[in-house]
């Protein structure tokens, strides 16, 4: 990634610009504040207030019983998947398929949940496994189509997505594979069985808000990203490759290998975070045609937003989640809730403006640098 | 086996078939043309998958507003310009990661289309048939590719149009040199980036009027997951095409086929698995990209951006 933070020198002393900083700080304001007034011209033009559906937002998000408990238990797949981005992006691949790798990961976990027997805990830890693998080989198949026919995995993925989307069809609507047996089912919607209640993720209870365990996994996952990342040699690898792989490969880093690796390790946050979301008990512990919800594409956008670093990942994971389930509560407010999803894609595309200048200015002061020491 | 033939053969000797492979197909081949247009310049244009939405609402507003479908598909192509213009400034003129920016934009596209569809209420329209005497009863094809909606016929000149700006202009040539060999070109002259802008344009244009056509043109109602992923399979045409014209026209076609497949069987009465043929043009489109993608055809450039003094 050309505007990735520490590839350009940013503040480099001796050619000019002091006003840096201040002009960064402004250029931030301006972008995001733009953003916030094309997002607020939405609502007005719908005909509302939209101090009332920042109220709501609020409201839905953390104030209201229970509420912020819901926020983190969203924000825990989001957040996985996000770290699972910002792995595969930092080694220079772009896999944007998370929500069918997440569906794949869903899909073992609850294969792992109603169909073997076995004792909970082993059966929890043993589907939350598999559903990473599931959802990492799901990923695989686009590396193999990048490594083995140069096919690039931005297009593979997405397709994959769909394919995804089939299979978990497939596999809710058969009976020998995952379709509800149970006669006396509540309602006619064709579902997988429930998880049952020992294969659950335990739950906390905090101050009347229920919080799942995973989301501390999930936090657990981002400390070891940031300190695989940046503090050990299989990340430095990984970062080579992505910020300059001819350079990487004559160093000595397999291309393939190393790419194919960030790819499996992007798919398995997915899994992960799809096999956790069931195990949570989202969509009452049962594998739906919906299930995956956006989830993964939240998750994409929030590693974009956090610009890659996984620590900042973890903030910019609960604010998304935060607009999410706020945005339950905005049906009182009359704004339908897909406005939340307008604002967040506007967000991410006003943070994508200052660095990107940022690196023109650089640009520019060292070629006038250039112009200026060069002998004519 | 014999029941499978037989089932093949009614289903690809039926001019409904072949129909509907058109429609679906050429849809795909207005993307697809951009896209090529876009790829020669040197830029994997993901943005197409955004412009193709943008262009279907954007149509299918216009056209509930006024009720001709002329300024429904112009409302779509100036809707498919401005998503691909936010791209283009966003990753050739401030030099952000173009699938990043890509990415972005289809994700602000799909947004603003969910929430205008339920703001606004649910859209649709439809354009008249037009069918052309004579070159019609051409057997088994007449039907399919001169007995359609008008805007089909759009493509017919776009075609031509396209082979033109690409190989007998100089704007054209400037396109190309900017994707195989960017320095090269910059130093001849060549505004490298501006081309690609402009080249991005182009196919924003052409993905705004395949969207609208989508909705006008074919399914006369819009939905928010009415592209479903196609703009990706256009851009797979491109691959499928080997970064040729013909190709690209033939893989828009193909991937049309498989859609039209899909929709064929049940119709015809035959009993195959819903799932499969729902994933039948995603998992076509994975295998032919398996099989047929030619790295050493590639716009050399493809998919590099350009900052003066950098390589």
């Amino acid at each position: 990634m050309s505007t990735d933070p520490g590839a350009p020198p940013t503040d480099d002393p001796g050619l000019g610009g002091q006003d840096g900083g201040l002009y960064m700080l402004l250029l931030y304001v301006v972008s995001v504040g733009f953003a916030l007034v094309i997002s607020a011209g939405l609502v007005a033009v719908s005909g509302n207030a939209w101090g009332s559906v920042a109220g709501a937002l609020a409201e839905g998000a953390f104030l209201a019983p229970g509420r912020w408990g819901e926020t983190l238990a969203v924000a825990t797949p989001i957040l996985l998947v996000s770290l699972g981005m910002v792995v595969g992006v930092r080694a220079g691949f772009f896999n944007i398929g998370q929500e069918g790798q997440l569906l794949m990961g869903a899909l073992a976990m609850a294969l792992i949940g109603t169909r073997v027997a076995g004792t909970g805990p082993l059966l929890l830890v043993g589907g939350l496994a598999l559903g990473a693998v599931a959802g990492g080989l799901y990923a695989g198949v686009a590396a193999l189509m990048r490594f083995r026919r140069g096919v690039p995995e931005v297009i593979s993925t997405l397709l994959l997505v769909f394919v995804a989307f089939q299979i978990v069809g497939f596999a809710i609507t058969t009976d020998w594979f995952l379709r509800d047996l149970d006669p006396n089912r509540p309602s006619q919607a064709v579902t997988s069985a429930a998880l049952p209640g020992s294969v659950r993720l335990p739950v906390l209870t905090v101050w009347g808000n229920e919080v799942t365990i995973g989301f501390f996994l999930a936090l657990l996952g981002a400390g070891l990203a940031a300190f695989v990342l940046t503090r050990t040699v299989f990340g430095f690898k990984l970062r080579m490759l992505g910020s300059n792989p001819r350079v990487a490969q004559q160093a000595g880093v397999s291309f393939g290998r190393a790419g194919a690796t960030a790819l499996f390790i992007s798919g398995a946050a997915a899994g992960l975070a799809g096999a956790l979301m069931l195990a949570a008990g989202a969509s009452s512990a049962r594998l739906t045609a919906g299930f995956s919800n956006e989830i993964g594409w939240q998750g994409l956008l929030v590693a974009l937003l956090a610009r890659n670093r996984p620590l900042l990942c973890i903030p910019v994971a609960i604010l998304f989640a935060a607009l999410r389930t706020g945005s339950g509560f905005l049906a009182a407010t009359g704004v339908d809730r897909t406005v939340v999803d307008v604002v967040q894609a506007l967000l991410v595309l006003a943070l994508l403006v200052p660095p990107a200048v940022e690196f023109m200015r650089d640009r520019r002061r060292v070629s006038i640098a250039a112009q200026v020491t060069e002998p004519v | 086996m014999n029941d499978i033939l037989g089932a093949l053969g009614d289903i690809f000797t039926s001019p409904a078939m072949y129909g509907s492979a058109v429609r679906l197909g050429v849809f795909l081949a207005f993307a697809a043309l951009g896209e090529l247009v876009a790829e020669k310049a040197g830029t994997i244009n993901i943005s197409v998958e955004g412009s193709l939405l943008a262009g279907a609402l954007g149509g299918t507003m216009a056209y509930d507003l006024s009720g001709s479908p002329v300024l429904g598909l112009a409302a779509g192509a100036v809707a498919g310009a401005t998503v691909a213009m936010v791209a283009a400034n966003m990753s050739h003129r401030l030099t952000a990661d173009q699938f990043v920016v890509g990415i972005t934009v289809n994700v602000l596209v799909l947004g603003l289309a969910g929430f205008l569809d339920a703001t606004v209420g649910p859209l649709g329209g439809r354009a008249g048939v037009v069918t052309i005497p004579l070159l019609s009863r051409i057997p088994v094809i007449g039907q399919a590719l001169f007995s359609q909606t008008w805007p089909t016929y759009l493509l017919y000149g776009l075609i031509p149009l396209t082979w033109w700006l690409l190989y007998r202009t100089r704007w054209g040539l400037e396109v190309r040199s900017a994707g195989e060999n960017p320095q090269a070109a910059d130093v001849s002259g060549v505004d490298v980036n501006g081309r690609r802008r402009q080249a991005i344009y182009y196919g924003g244009v052409l993905s705004g009027l395949g969207g609208a056509f989508l909705i006008l043109g074919q399914v006369g109602s819009f939905d928010v997951g009415v592209v479903g992923g196609r703009g990706f399979i256009a851009i797979a045409a491109v691959y499928f095409g080997g970064w040729t014209l013909r190709g690209t026209l033939i893989g828009a076609l193909l991937f049309g086929m498989a859609d039209a497949f899909r929709l064929a069987v049940p119709v015809l009465g035959y009993q195959v698995n819903a799932q499969l043929l729902a994933a039948l043009p995603y998992l076509l489109t994975l295998v032919v990209m398996y099989f047929i993608t030619k790295r050493f055809v590639q716009p050399a450039a493809l998919a590099r951006p350009f900052v003066r003094g950098l390589r």
